[in-house]
């Protein structure tokens, strides 16, 4: 059980010039929820599909089970997909969909009514049977396609953004019984998303892509207390980024230089003259009537926002970007149009290295 | 769901206005004169004396005329056949294609069928002459020791068919398979259905409406040609679409040839009403 349910070895994928997985090494644990969350383009669904075999890698090792699967088609493999436009048969009814894999296993036609009641059950849509997908709603054509892939009994599902073209609120309904469904049956599912809170809600674990490459692969806690580069900390959750250098290091404290001011944070492996960011959250940022030696990036409060739970403060830097910190009450010491200098507690701010190749890929974006 | 239907009701018929007035001037008149030509008698020199008649539907009845619906029936169904065979293939390898590929390559197809279709014909006749490229060709690969004879074959005759023809099949199949989502064929080799099951279980029945309309594009006019049969043909067999244009032409006996394109218009009538009864409506928009 030790071995990975699915492996990919030093796996890279070029579409004509463009290359979108670039050696990519990830392994999945047996019964895990593991996510790709990235931005669009990032290359999460493509290494979705290598797994499922739509796509074939250009180089590396794909293994399922501890066997290796580049070379079989798509149907000789033991995963199943849930199609983010759902890919429900749209000549057959939800009963004939949901059978369709059992039907081409030519699997006796007792035991698939049986199976197909069962799934329906499971995915509380009995009594849809003789529908078309066509008199479906989005939400009901994804348990639909759920069940299509689960009758199967595969041993990894492959979600491919399934919650995508369904409402908030069903989403978040969606997100809690997929859950559910993956812890009661034991499955691995490899889950492909772009909505980080999604990512957060559901995963075990999460692997963080940009541009083929995957940054960080953690638990949901992991990434959002410790991100380990300023993508990550930028794209999971909220963050004020501050960028600039190490001035001095004092065993695990560092004061860093920034074009606004000091700000200090601790972390290890920091060399004085190094360039850095200081990535902390919205909830754990606060601020100083008062300058000190450690603190005194000088901002002015420029507005209070409602947001139900918390309210949320926007403070101007001299350079005019926006640092955001949010509390449950109104802060009674300040008011908008104060000057106030930021601070963080120790343990509440997290100290990134600087990326090269993230801070020159940003270069040329622009 | 019923309050909505009836919203919608009134506007429709204003839509339809102008469409309507179309069809009743150039189909719905025009046709109701060949049904009511086909009622009439005819005149010793030929025209129409408008007496009312059945003697054409009587003609009709000769097994003469039995004989060539059946020969134009058996060259058509073939014609439809062949351009379905040869047609689905083509369809979906262009629909496989990126857009701009698909476009240069159904310009491709399209090039002959604009071409004048009278030019066309001879250039088949020209090709397939007694010393002919054809002929010559073949003889010079030692396949033949002495020319063949090609014109006025049924062989030339049904060239003539399946060329003129394929744009018609190809056209309406492309639509339909182009139409198909490559993520239905993914979901069914996910499920575990080899590339021939997925064409059996998925392809087909998606991409059924292309051939149905393939089939009523070729099959109709393929029963009532009368140039290709005439030219490459040469006028040794009787068809349909001969004894039709006969009827208005040479033999100048209007109400029979009216009788007979009746005919055809209700077999047309039934194949589409076929079609209605066993699927969708909707289903028809790439007719």
């Amino acid at each position: 059980m030790s071995d990975p349910i699915v492996l990919l070895k030093n796996v890279e994928k070029w579409y004509g010039k463009n290359h979108v997985v670039k050696n990519m090494n990830l392994e999945i644990k047996h019964g895990e929820f593991l996510t790709l969350l990235g931005p669009s383009g990032c290359g999460k669904t493509t290494t979705l599909r290598m797994i499922a075999g739509f796509e074939d890698a250009n180089e590396g090792i794909i293994e399922v089970q501890g066997e290796r699967v580049e070379e079989k088609e798509p149907y000789q493999r033991d995963v199943n997909t849930v199609f983010q436009n759902y890919s429900l048969f749209p000549h057959m009814t939800v009963y004939d969909n949901v059978a369709y894999g059992l039907t081409i296993k030519k699997v006796p036609k007792d035991e698939i009514k049986e199976r197909v009641t069962e799934m329906l059950a499971l995915v509380q849509m009995t009594g849809y049977e003789r529908r078309k997908p066509d008199a479906l709603s989005g939400g009901q054509k994804q348990r639909i396609a759920i069940a299509r892939a689960l009758i199967n009994n595969p041993r990894v599902l492959l979600l491919d953004e399934p919650l995508g073209a369904l409402d908030l609120k069903l989403r978040k309904q969606m997100q809690i019984e997929l859950k559910r469904l993956q812890k009661k049956l034991g499955i691995t599912f490899v889950y492909v998303t772009h909505d980080q809170e999604e990512a957060m809600t559901m995963s075990d674990r999460i692997a963080v892509m940009k541009d083929g490459v995957i940054l960080q692969l953690d638990s949901p806690m992991e990434i959002y207390n410790r991100p380990n580069c300023r993508f990550v900390a930028d794209f999971i959750g909220e963050s004020n980024i501050l960028d600039g250098v190490a001035e001095s290091v004092e065993g695990t404290k560092i004061r860093v230089k920034t074009d606004n001011g000091y700000f200090t944070t601790y972390g290890e492996g920091f060399a004085p003259g190094e360039r850095m960011h200081v990535s902390v959250r919205p909830e754990f940022m606060s601020v100083m009537k008062e300058k000190t030696e450690d603190f005194s990036i000088k901002c002015v409060i420029k507005d209070f926002i409602y947001m139900g739970t918390v309210i949320k403060t926007l403070l101007g830097l001299p350079d005019g970007r926006e640092i955001k910190y949010t509390r449950f009450d109104l802060d009674p010491n300040v008011k908008e149009g104060d000057t106030v200098y930021l601070y963080c507690e120790k343990g509440r701010s997290v100290a990134i290295h600087a990326d090269s190749t993230a801070e020159s890929e940003a270069d040329d974006e622009k | 769901m019923k309050s909505k239907k009836k919203k919608s009701r009134l506007p429709f018929l204003a839509q339809a206005g102008p469409v309507s007035a179309w069809m009743i001037l150039f189909v719905t008149i025009p046709m109701l004169f060949i049904i009511f030509i086909s009622f009439m008698s005819r005149g010793t020199f030929g025209g129409i004396i408008y007496e009312p008649s059945i003697k054409p539907y009587e003609t009709l009845m000769d097994p003469v005329y039995f004989k060539v619906i059946l020969k134009s029936f058996e060259v058509a169904i073939i014609t439809t056949v062949s351009c379905l065979i040869l047609g689905y293939p083509f369809a979906y390898y262009i629909a496989k294609k990126p857009p701009e590929t698909a476009s240069r390559l159904i310009m491709l197809l399209m090039i002959p069928f604009w071409t004048n279709s009278l030019m066309r014909l001879n250039a088949w006749m020209l090709l397939f002459q007694t010393n002919g490229p054809v002929n010559n060709l073949l003889i010079s690969l030692n396949l033949i020791s002495e020319p063949v004879t090609f014109i006025y074959t049924d062989g030339l005759v049904l060239l003539g068919l399946i060329t003129n023809f394929l744009p018609f099949a190809v056209l309406p199949m492309y639509a339909s398979i182009e139409k198909l989502q490559k993520s239905l064929l993914e979901a069914s080799a996910d499920l575990g259905a080899k590339p021939s099951v997925t064409f059996r279980k998925v392809t087909l029945p998606l991409t059924f409406p292309g051939i149905f309309s393939a089939v009523i594009l070729t099959f109709i006019p393929a029963l009532g040609t009368y140039t290709i049969t005439d030219m490459l043909g040469g006028g040794k067999v009787l068809y349909i679409g001969n004894i039709i244009k006969n009827q208005f032409g040479a033999t100048r006996n209007w109400p029979l040839g009216a009788a007979l394109a009746v005919l055809l218009l209700l077999i047309t009538a039934l194949l589409i009403f076929i079609y209605t009864r066993f699927s969708k409506l909707d289903d028809m928009e790439v007719l």
